[in-house]
């Protein structure tokens, strides 16, 4: 990785030396759910440092390491982003932002907003400032995304929304909305036109959706009368489904990259040495043994792949054939993670609140609940499949 | 994990041409059914291997080899691995000769690397007794005799053995079987006394043999009882370049799966066009795509000298041997009817997949030392 020589490793000194200084002490231990740093207008920072860190590194563009400095981004090369990274993973901090404005907004606006909407928007993600959520699926779109409804009219000197998305992450919390909507209802792809605008905007309403979990990370969030001006369309009119579907691709190269799970949970194999006992050092329960080792293998090589994929990309081979089978594999993987982390916990794994249950072994049992949408949740598996088999390997639609 | 040099890419190709050209699998036919499997293998292919460098691919220049590392020579088992090559390649020039490289004096690397670099010799690695690979429970016994050692007891099926020129044998000098001290690597040529070797008619067609010493003369490569120190690292280098051939085994097998599933018709569509058939033909990618940057790292972290290469190893075996056993009987199922004749090559792909997975450990045996490496 010594591309640059001297140069990457002056940078590395230099990152090192502000890492040092910069750092609160208490973002260099796990991150918990509670303290989870989504940022916004209207977040409630329960830990000061998560707020002092997000500021320190957004001043240096580092929230958005890549991105040019000219919209508040980092500037950096892909080999100082990654030294970076590095450096930030050896002194285990936690991550500044969790923000879908860097993760899925930010890439596609730069690639397709004009220069107002860039300068307008991505200083804005960069700082934490706009929390986003994302308006895609509908009651009758999901797998099949295209065939969404909400409408779009041209009211002259703005839009007119009207209609319902569900699903919509964290609606309840954000700011921001980037919506898909239907401009044209004569077709279908071609129909479609990519908005933004602002959740406090009047007609706009979100309701939580209660999960088996007991969570409500989700929303549906429904559109009556919602006025937008005419000027927060990104790209052209009916021009949104190619926006939406590379907006897709950097979601799950996002929800690959980093899997699923977010907050650091337990140790798999602590916890079955915990509760099942040991014998020697091993698990005891010899089968479950074999299974938590298959499992971790299984982790192994799916951050391996992640690994290869960022180094074909880097090698300029673009995304190779092994990005499509990221977002399958790292679903996969996660439930399998958490069905075998409730077997572990046995008994202590089944409450649900309360006295008589240790509070990190229920956060496992709402994580393990919470991860069967893995596969459904940013295309399901069987979509992801269907992908694979057609665009990959070639195979053909039925007739 | 590093991206293939220029080098690692032009190694690729020749073998790819060279494999396509010389060794079909139509060569594994013709030795099985001439029965010229004894010996496992053409001359002719194994002076090409010799002519085009491969032999020595990880012996230093010094003693005639390229030194190109354990990655390289993982690029040209792949392309073996796909047509099913049999040739004393891995057994000679990956296993025997890490021994050699690990443990040898320099006169034995002398004697023994020149000659497999120049393709002039052949080796093989003498490690299990019993029907699993279980190396600490090494019982075959060397004791002394005059200035040197002799050999008594037996190896079960070792590979590609049968037509060895020279056995890097692993016996006990001390210890029990089933403790790693104790025990010593010694060198033992073809024709020394006392040793008989039966050539093993496997599902494969592989030179595999089982070899008996009765006071057979021995000499002791690395240190009396301390032959583990060399011995593990000689197996994780053995284990992952097999894995390197089996992912090249399992990649041609889907391969050609695939390009069925684009030809045959049923009920007047391509069977590929049907989700059950497409759904497969996606997970069985998604293991090849994980298996592959499993073996990439294992090879690699041979090369950089890794602490973490014995963990890297047992993921890569593990993952190669789930990947290629679903491949192969993918291989057989997706085919149909055809693929249960001995005409198709599914019935080769599979064979070979399973003594390919028993060979250097099966993938509970990978598993368990996973975990053990783990601390759980």
């Amino acid at each position: 990785m010594a591309d640059f020589g001297a140069e990457i490793d002056a940078f590395r000194t230099e990152t090192r030396d502000w890492l040092e200084a910069n750092c609160p002490a208490s973002m260099r231990t796990p991150l918990t759910a509670e303290e989870t740093p989504w940022g916004g207008r209207k977040f409630k920072w329960k830990n000061p440092d998560s707020k002092l860190w997000l500021d320190r590194m957004a001043e240096k563009g580092w929230t958005a390491p890549t991105w040019p400095k000219e919209y508040g981004g980092g500037g950096l090369s892909g080999a100082q982003a990654r030294v970076l990274e590095q450096e930030l993973a050896r002194i285990k901090a936690r991550p500044a932002l969790f923000s879908f404005g860097v993760w899925m907004l930010g890439p596609v606006l730069l690639e397709y907003a004009n220069e107002d909407q860039k300068r307008e928007h991505l200083p804005r993600i960069v700082r934490g400032e706009i929390r986003w959520c994302q308006g895609y699926s509908e009651p009758g779109a999901g797998s099949d995304l295209a065939g969404l409804q909400t409408r779009c009219e041209d009211k002259g000197d703005h839009f007119l929304i009207n209609g319902q998305k569900v699903w919509t992450s964290y609606a309840d919390q954000a700011d921001w909305i980037f919506c898909l909507v239907r401009t044209d209802t004569t077709r279908k792809h071609e129909g479609i036109s990519f908005v933004l605008f602002d959740m406090s905007t009047p007609g706009v309403e979100a309701r939580p959706i209660k999960l088996i979990s007991g969570e409500s990370p989700f929303c549906e969030t429904f559109f009556s009368d919602v006025k937008v001006p005419k000027s927060q369309m990104v790209g052209r009119l009916n021009g949104g489904w190619d926006i939406a579907k590379r907006l897709l691709q950097f979601e799950r190269q996002n929800i690959s990259a980093g899997g699923f799970g977010g907050a650091a949970g337990l140790e798999l194999e602590e916890v079955a040495l915990a509760h099942v006992g040991s014998v020697d050092g091993k698990i005891a329960d010899g089968d479950l043994r074999g299974r938590v080792a298959a499992h971790r293998m299984d982790a192994r090589a799916f951050a391996l792949t992640v690994r290869r994929v960022e180094l074909e990309a880097k090698g300029g081979k673009g995304l190779g054939p092994a990005a499509s089978i990221l977002k399958y594999a790292a679903a996969t993987l996660n439930q399998h993670k958490h069905e075998l982390m409730l077997e572990a916990m046995g008994a202590d794994g089944l409450g649900w609140e309360g006295a008589g249950f240790d509070s990190r072994n229920v956060r496992e049992t709402r994580a393990w609940l919470r991860s069967k949408g893995n596969s459904i949740e940013g295309g399901t598996s069987e979509i992801n499949l269907n992908v694979v088999a057609k665009r990959v390997l070639g195979l053909m639609d039925h007739q | 994990m590093a991206l293939l040099t220029e080098e690692q890419i032009m190694l690729r190709d020749a073998a790819k041409g060279w494999v396509a050209d010389k060794a079909p699998t139509m060569s594994l036919r013709k030795l099985r059914d001439t029965g010229a499997w004894v010996s496992g293998y053409e001359p002719g292919a194994w002076k090409d291997m010799a002519e085009m460098g491969w032999t020595g691919v990880v012996i230093p220049e010094v003693f005639g080899g390229s030194e190109f590392g354990y990655r390289s020579l993982g690029v040209v088992l792949e392309e073996t691995g796909r047509t099913l090559t049999a040739s004393p390649l891995h057994a000679t020039a990956a296993a025997a000769a890490s021994a050699l490289l690990l443990g040898g004096s320099d006169a034995q690397k002398q004697a023994w690397l020149t000659r497999i670099a120049a393709g002039d010799v052949t080796a093989a690695l003498a490690v299990d007794e019993t029907a699993h690979h279980h190396p600490a429970s090494v019982a075959l016994k060397a004791e002394k005799s005059g200035a040197g050692y002799v050999l008594t007891g037996q190896k079960r099926f070792v590979p590609d053995a049968a037509g060895a020129d020279l056995l890097v044998v692993a016996a006990r000098t001390g210890g029990a079987p089933g403790e790693t001290a104790g025990m010593t690597l010694f060198l033992v040529d073809k024709g020394a006394r006392g040793l008989s070797a039966l050539p093993l008619h496997a599902i494969d067609n592989r030179a595999h043999a089982d070899l008996t010493f009765e006071a057979t003369p021995a000499e002791v490569l690395g240190e009396v009882d301390k032959g583990w120190d060399v011995l593990a690292p000689t197996l994780d280098r053995a284990t992952a370049t097999l894995a390197a051939e089996m992912l090249g085994t399992a990649s041609q097998a889907f391969e050609v799966t695939l390009d069925y599933l684009k030809t045959r018709t049923q009920f007047g569509q391509l069977i590929g066009s049907f989700q059950a058939m497409q759904h497969r033909a996606a997970k069985l990618f998604t293991e090849l795509e994980l298996t592959r940057s499993c073996v990439e790292a294992a090879l690699d972290a041979i090369d950089a000298g890794d602490k973490d290469v014995s963990a890297l190893v047992s993921l890569a075996k593990a993952k190669a041997n789930d990947t290629l056993h679903l491949a192969s009987i993918e291989m057989v199922q997706m085919h149909g009817g055809i693929g249960m004749t001995d005409v198709h090559d599914a019935g080769l792909y599979m064979k070979r997949a399973r003594v390919a997975e028993a060979l250097y450990g099966s993938s509970s045996y990978h598993r368990d030392r996973y975990a053990s490496l783990g601390g759980y």
